[in-house]
């Protein structure tokens, strides 16, 4: 095969740099998801059984089939999925993400994300916010509650406002967020910030009931992380940009269910590879032990396969006692990621490094050549179900994703 | 003049793989060097370093064959 | 005895920096045995023969930093694995602060340092000659200083930078001096119209430094690795380089030392000797001049005449040695010669060579772990009998330590065991000054023969010769008077030495 590696991936890395992420709008996950059915539970991470899946995500689950009735009651919940009675499948397969256990089911709402470049789109479910919450688990009342209002209530008035407001450049946003001290994964206090500058006029326009309008305002102020369900899909977006580019050596996927990290790579179409997740290594909240930890979850890491996250540390100052606790740490990092990135992000820039570009677009060839691997900075879940957020600090993919990606390239590729 | 002889009247600048001491003699002399904070590839892992080799090996063989179009 | 020890995984440090760091710290009190190095298959047989093995390395990788300490006791050992990591956390500031990381790749380096046009490469051999491929394809220039390169790589490397005409200097190439820059172990030499090729490094530094001290200077001081002249490399590097001096307007004297060169590589070498408009000097260590002069070339007789014959072609003048033969005599008959054997101790081989040469017709049996045709392989390489002239530089010593020139560990404790052998009557040895060196060689030398004698009582004759210039950052002066002060006959070349020691044991 006459394939130059080179140009393979500056194809795929200029299709990532030319991708244009605005919101489209809120919709349900069954009108808008493709492939998308009633009995579908989609989950963070590469394909996982229900016997394998760890603590948070099968709580995530059993909460997801209460609130979408699938089951009555938890233990009804954990039958039917062991009985094979649902079926599931990663939200990567279906253009999604989800933060965490990234369960998403049938009724709920999701932002729709669309990369103007290419017309397709993403998907995320929208933020619950910190504490007991079905990301890390929990699937008491409270949590179906939340959600049930997420649904009847914060997707619609949002909705309503998207189309009321200007469009909104998720590029852009997160390039202002990165210039503000976030990186966009493990700090989103700018970005959100900067999201409710966009949406308060058009949600006070809105013809929604005044408390209706003020609960869902003091919803945004009160999380952090609402941006975190924005920013993820926009990185997806541009990524999907680079699937699935013939000879690429580019990673477009680093995602996590609990139990394994799986990777994807633009050049081998729609093949996982996984291997165990790690244990992230940080800082844990006070009364938290390293036991307490589940295994690295969630497909927040599409931020570091975009650049941002821990790949932008530089950026983000403000938490750097997650990262070893000095500011030049903090550097390192990103300094190092340059050395298995192909190009420098023409949008997002790191105000401290003299707005050099982010690095983006990871190598495999270089991963392995190199043996430096992706810097991920992430939060920790609870290995039990619904605990909620432990910490959070640095992780590393297991070598084993690249090196089984290498050997499926030259297996693909190489007819030497 | 051979280009080895003209080499002869240029200042060096050196890259530096390997003794950290080499490089920073060369800093004592005033001449422009930079040391590399070199490793073995792919982390000395022999199967990788193959598998590496041989996209390598590839590689050639695509651009000879494209220089040869 | 306890053992402690602490695996950093991914942690890649170089072997030298380890070695250094190990060594320092077993001098510590307390401290028995200290392993610091990357989890190689070499260290992981030193742990297992140190008995400080432990089933947790099982499945560590080359990139696994490991220290492992054997101390009297827990604390001592833990002591001792916190001095190791001060250090290497000293070395990693070094760059530190907010300074960029260094770079990790050749290429990533390249792109840092545009116009660079030499790359100097002192990585494990296995992976030496790619990166020297890699360095030749983006035409640069190389030293390699690594060793365990195959001679064919060596070929490939070769006939790839000839064809490029490109500098390959090495395998195994510890000394050039390029540009007027000393790269490696190369001594501070001023600039001047001789230019050398050689295929020896201490060779290399012993007529550079003299040339500089009888007043003349290089204009180039090219290393090609000691298999350049063999039938399979077939002089390649020596052939381009020379013919690069040549043509160079700043060189008007060309030398060349070497072992002899493979019968069939003469015969190309000579008749492109023939072509060069400039002198030519030839040192082939221990060959007949005659198969020289036959071809009307210049045939030195040793390192330090190669120098002199390269600077009376040089300036016109009548050069000396810098101690002359009658000095030297007087100088001998001025000690008294206590009966005994001969050890040296040296740290360059070539110079080793060129001792046992001389010595060898006038004493019979000599003894080396590098014998020279005439003189005996040493039955154990630990433990000296009879005359014995040692390089400490070659292989069985430097396995798993830096060479001598940087580490002067071994070679101390040699030199106490050898004043503790009451059959010893001269201990001679080298000290190597120039850049990549032992910043203060002397002084440890001094320190350990101290020791010695305190320990022995008797006082065997010590000799040392100097290699190196004023302008060498360790200075010669202060080097010298150090030695003499401990009662060290000091000489300024390695042929002055010997000489000495011939007189002292011809008289016994």
């Amino acid at each position: 095969m006459l394939i130059d590696i080179q140009e393979a991936n500056a194809k795929a890395l200029s299709a990532i740099q030319a991708a244009q992420p605005v919101i489209k709008g809120i919709d349900t996950a069954l009108a808008v998801v493709p492939g998308m059915n009633k009995n579908l539970i989609l989950h963070a991470g590469p394909p996982i059984t229900w016997e394998k899946m760890s603590g948070p995500l099968k709580g995530a689950v059993i909460g997801g089939m209460i609130y979408e009735g699938l089951a009555a009651s938890p233990a009804e919940a954990e039958k039917m999925a062991a009985a094979g009675k649902v079926q599931f499948a990663p939200w990567h397969e279906h253009d999604g993400v989800g933060p965490m256990a990234g369960v998403a089911t049938a009724s709920m709402p999701v932002w729709i994300i669309e990369n103007k470049t290419n017309g397709r789109r993403t998907f995320c479910t929208l933020n619950e916010g910190l504490g007991k919450v079905l990301r890390y688990g929990a699937f008491s009342q409270e949590v179906i509650d939340r959600l049930k209002w997420m649904e009847a209530t914060l997707g619609p008035v949002l909705k309503a406002a998207l189309e009321l407001a200007p469009e909104i450049n998720m590029k852009n946003l997160i390039a202002q967020a990165l210039q503000m001290g976030d990186e966009v994964h493990n700090r989103n206090k700018a970005g959100t910030s900067l999201l409710i500058r966009e949406l308060a006029p058009a949600i006070l326009k809105t013809t929604f009931p005044q408390a209706d309008k003020v609960r869902v305002l003091e919803f945004l102020h009160s999380n952090d992380h609402f941006f975190l369900n924005l920013s993820m899909p926009a990185a997806k977006a541009m990524l999907q940009a680079a699937e699935w580019v013939e000879g690429s050596t580019i990673v477009t996927t680093m995602a996590r269910n609990g139990t394994e990290f799986g990777i994807r790579v633009a050049g081998l179409k729609d093949r996982w590879f996984t291997a165990p997740a790690a244990i992230v290594k940080g800082l844990l909240f006070p009364g938290f032990e390293e036991k307490d930890c589940n295994p690295d979850i969630g497909d927040s890491a599409i931020t570091e396969t975009c650049g941002l996250g821990g790949f932008s540390m530089a950026a983000a100052p403000a938490i750097v006692k997650f990262v070893g606790g000095t500011v030049s740490d903090a550097m390192n990092f990103t300094r190092k990621m340059y050395e298995i990135t192909d190009g420098e992000s023409q949008s997002f820039q790191i105000p401290n490094m003299d707005f050099r570009g982010a690095p983006t677009g990871i190598n495999i060839l270089k991963v392995c050549e190199k043996n430096i691997l992706p810097q991920i900075n992430t939060g920790i879940a609870h290995k039990d179900a619904g605990v909620g957020q432990v910490g959070a600090g640095l992780v590393n993919p297991p070598m084993k994703c690249f090196e089984d990606a290498l050997e499926a390239y030259v297996e693909k590729y190489c007819q030497n | 003049m051979s280009r080895l002889a003209e080499f002869f009247g240029q200042k060096i600048k050196v890259i530096n793989l390997g003794i950290p001491g080499f490089a920073e003699d060369l800093k004592k002399q005033g001449i422009e060097n930079i040391h590399t904070e070199w490793r073995p590839p792919a982390g000395g892992n022999k199967k990788i370093q193959a598998l590496l080799a041989r996209v390598d090996a590839w590689q050639s063989q695509v651009k000879a064959a494209k220089g040869a179009r | 005895m306890v053992v402690c020890h602490l695996v950093k995984k991914q942690t890649y440090f170089d072997s030298v920096t380890l070695m250094l760091i190990g060594s320092q710290v077993k001098k510590l009190d307390g401290i028995k045995n200290a392993v610091v190095g990357m989890c190689t298959d070499y260290n992981i047989d030193s742990l297992k023969r140190l008995d400080m093995y432990r089933p947790d390395f099982d499945g560590l990788t080359p990139n696994d930093l490991i220290i492992c300490i054997m101390g009297n006791d827990k604390t001592t050992a833990e002591a001792g694995i916190a001095e190791v990591e001060k250090r290497l956390n000293s070395r990693k500031q070094a760059g530190g602060g907010n300074a960029e990381l260094p770079p990790s790749t050749q290429e990533e380096a390249a792109r840092r340092l545009p116009g660079a046009n030499v790359v100097l490469i002192s990585v494990p051999g296995e992976y030496a000659a790619r990166e020297a491929e890699l360095a030749l394809n983006q035409g640069r220039h190389v030293m390699l200083f690594s060793d365990n390169v195959s001679i064919e790589e060596e070929l490939k490397l070769k006939t790839l930078g000839s064809s490029k005409e490109l500098l390959v200097m090495g395998p195994d190439c510890g000394t050039a001096i390029i540009n007027g820059t000393p790269l490696a172990f190369s001594n501070a030499v001023r600039r001047g119209d001789i230019g050398l090729v050689a295929a020896s490094g201490t060779g290399l530094q012993e007529v550079t430094s003299t040339i500089h001290r009888l007043g003349c200077g290089i204009s180039q001081a090219i290393g090609v690795g000691g298999r350049d002249l063999s039938e399979k490399i077939g002089g390649r590097m020596t052939i381009m380089a020379t013919r690069a001096l040549a043509e160079d307007p700043a060189t008007r004297v060309i030398v060349l030392i070497s072992k002899p060169p493979a019968a069939s590589v003469l015969k190309p070498l000579f008749a492109e000797f023939k072509n060069i408009k400039k002198s030519v000097v030839v040192y082939f260590i221990g060959a007949d001049p005659k198969i020289i002069e036959e071809q009307g070339f210049v045939a030195a007789r040793n390192l330090e005449d190669a120098a002199i014959q390269a600077c009376n072609l040089s300036s016109g003048g009548k050069h000396k040695p810098e101690m002359s033969d009658a000095e030297i005599a007087t100088l001998a008959g001025k000690h008294k010669v206590p009966a005994g054997n001969l050890r040296s101790l040296y740290s360059g081989g070539t110079l080793c060579d060129e001792a046992q040469r001389v010595l060898q017709p006038i004493l019979g049996e000599v003894s080396s772990n590098t014998p020279v045709k005439g003189c005996l392989e040493m039955a154990d390489v630990y433990k000296s009998t009879g005359h014995c002239i040692i390089d400490l530089g070659d292989d069985n010593f430097t396995r798993g330590k830096a060479h001598p020139m940087i580490d002067p560990d071994y070679r101390s404790e040699r030199m106490h065991q050898e004043l503790s052998d009451a059959s010893v009557g001269i201990i001679c040895f080298d000290v190597v000054l120039g850049y990549g060196s032992h910043p203060d060689m002397a002084g440890e030398m001094v320190a350990a023969i101290r020791r010695g004698q305190k320990s022995s009582g008797k006082k065997p004759i010590l000799a040392a010769c100097i290699c190196g210039t004023t302008d060498d950052p360790q200075g010669y002066q202060q080097q010298k008077s150090q030695l003499e002060e401990a009662g060290v006959v000091v000489f300024p070349t390695n042929v002055a030495m010997v000489k000495f020691a011939q007189h002292c044991l011809e008289r016994k």
